[in-house]
């Protein structure tokens, strides 16, 4: 029998036209519109601008422009700031959620993961819109505020500052943290559990040696889905963040529309991808040490 | 464990009214009779959602957004039935890179994806159109629908497919009579998410539109004027109604089936 399903192993009659038909749509996606694109910008970045579409000649001057003015520097130094504290907000509140689903939950589990990722399907643009007009200086806040007696006077405090851009972004990226968290605190096996509190450890000990790191991969995933995202972000310092909130990414909008220099906006997305490269290794290294199971 | 549980179970409760709390005051403003969205509530009124009627270039927005989240599902579903079977089943090194890159875009900011997409489409003449637009969203709902068709894939056990291939089916039989129907109700969810991620796409959509705004382009316009404020937030509860039951159904249906196959997980 096993020398019958030897000799006729899918791979033996797997017609080429069946292959390349199922290979077309993905190689075509992924080459052309993913790595071309790409590689188009990285081909722009080091072009001058002369209005054209490609630009003329090679140089490597717009990182050199970036490199020297202090500008891109506070915003990068800006950006990063704006994104990790906005990723570390995420992942520490979405632990203890993640926790509860994978551990407490009991029979509300389904409900409760359906409540949590419902938010990642509705649109960013009016989670973001919600926000401004909570912090509006005639607005939600200042109003409820009022209304209830604590304040007199409405504050111009909220909007327009880097704070809101913070608590904005948190908000609209909350859901993306939880379910990695989750998935790798589900797969921790009880067993190790057990063992740790047989063995004496206190609930905090437990947690501390056995669930934080065996929970380590998702932690770290979470925190890149949510990094990558915000890190060049320009819907939201545009809507809640005012002039002292501008990002990266609001800067490399504005070379591709107003400022209209569009190799210099290519070097500004290049210098971010590498940043982001950059996290992504670090990611990846923690990943390592943390003994990953994935 | 027990005891903390239950403060577990508060925090979790805090946590979801910190999630919906500010989303669910769109709603809420939108029956206010008031150009603010500020306390105390001035009453109630539909006169808001009576000025959605009749107004042509949000219907003209309407549109356009139905059509390219349509097209762009299809697309997005397409890619992800055939490059996660092929990821699974095609043992090739090419069929995996090919998955690995599709997943990509997760780790791009959706101002890259959308500025390397405005290059692209205007270097082979395209420009700023619903074409592109459409190519982006493709692009942006691509890891969704490659997670979803793959884990759906990967839950039917391999014993069906060998079955089938041992009995004489060929390979796009295979495909197309046995695992293909066992992965329909995750064929639609991944449409319907993909149409979602379309239709409330803002990042991407900003750069490759021309002259035909999608929803949200149409919404970003309008919120220069305080004045359609309360339009906007009378659209937004539509729109956020919509995405409630979209992806309510999807959900529901990725999870439909599954007992059936899980008892044999491969």
């Amino acid at each position: 029998m096993s020398a019958i399903i030897a000799a006729r192993t899918p791979e033996a009659r797997s017609s080429s036209g069946f292959r390349a038909a199922m290979l077309l749509p993905g190689a075509l996606v992924t080459f052309l519109l993913i790595l071309f694109a790409l590689g188009l910008v990285l081909f722009l970045a080091f072009r001058g601008n002369d209005g054209s579409l490609l630009g003329v000649g090679l140089t490597g001057e717009n990182f050199l422009t970036v490199a020297t003015d202090p500008l891109y520097w506070t915003v990068t130094l800006r950006s990063l700031i704006i994104a990790g504290l906005v990723t570390v907000a995420t992942v520490v509140t979405a632990y203890p959620v993640a926790d509860y689903l994978a551990f407490h939950a009991g029979r509300q589990r389904g409900l409760l993961l359906f409540l949590v990722t419902l938010p990642f399907w509705t649109s960013y643009l009016l989670r973001v819109f919600a926000w401004k007009i909570v912090l509006a200086y005639n607005g939600v806040l200042n109003s409820a505020l009022i209304e209830s007696g604590i304040w007199s006077e409405p504050t111009l405090a909220f909007l327009n500052t880097p704070a809101a851009v913070v608590v904005t972004l948190a908000h609209a990226y909350a859901p993306f943290a939880i379910l990695p968290i989750y998935v790798a605190l589900d797969t921790i096996p009880k067993s190790l559990l057990e063992a740790a509190s047989d063995l004496g450890a206190k609930p905090f000990t437990a947690f501390r040696r056995v669930v934080l790191p065996n929970s380590m991969p998702g932690v770290l995933a979470a925190a890149l889905v949510v990094f990558v995202p915000t890190v060049g972000d320009y819907v939201t310092p545009a809507m809640v963040g005012g002039p002292a909130s501008t990002m990266i990414g609001s800067l490399i909008q504005s070379q591709f529309g107003k400022a209209n220099d569009w190799p210099f906006g290519a070097a500004l997305s290049v210098c971010v991808m590498l940043v982001i490269l950059l996290v992504v290794l670090v990611a990846r290294g923690a990943d390592r040490r943390f003994g990953s199971r994935t | 464990m027990k005891r903390d549980g239950r403060w577990l179970g508060l925090y979790v409760l805090a946590y979801l009214v910190f999630l919906y709390l500010p989303v669910l005051l769109i709603p809420l403003f939108s029956f206010n009779d008031s150009i603010q969205a500020a306390f105390p509530l001035q009453g109630f009124t539909l006169q808001w959602y009576a000025t959605l009627h009749g107004n042509p270039a949000l219907s003209g927005a309407l549109v356009n957004s139905l059509v390219i989240g349509a097209i762009a599902a299809s697309g997005a579903t397409l890619c992800g039935i055939t490059v996660s079977y092929m990821d699974l089943y095609g043992r090739s090194p090419l069929a995996a890179t090919i998955s690995a890159i599709a997943r990509l875009p997760i780790l791009i900011p959706g101002v890259i994806v959308g500025i390397s997409l405005l290059i692209l489409v205007n270097l082979v003449g395209l420009g700023p159109s619903r074409v592109a637009i459409v190519l982006g969203h493709i692009l942006v709902a691509l890891p969704t629908t490659v997670v979803v068709m793959r884990s759906r894939f990967a839950a039917i056990p391999k014993t069906v497919r060998e079955a089938a291939l041992d009995l004489g089916a060929s390979d796009w039989t295979t495909f197309r009579r046995v695992m293909l129907p066992l992965s329909l109700p995750a064929v639609l969810s991944a449409f319907m998410l993909a149409f979602l991620i379309s239709f409330d796409e803002f990042i991407v959509v900003f750069f490759l539109a021309g002259t035909e705004p999608t929803l949200p382009l149409y919404i970003w316009s309008q919120l220069r004027f305080p004045r359609s404020l309360p339009t906007v937030m009378a659209l937004g509860t539509a729109i956020l109604a919509v995405s409630f039951i979209i992806a309510g159904t999807a959900e529901i249906l990725r999870h439909r089936g599954l007992g059936a196959t899980r008892r044999n997980p491969t």
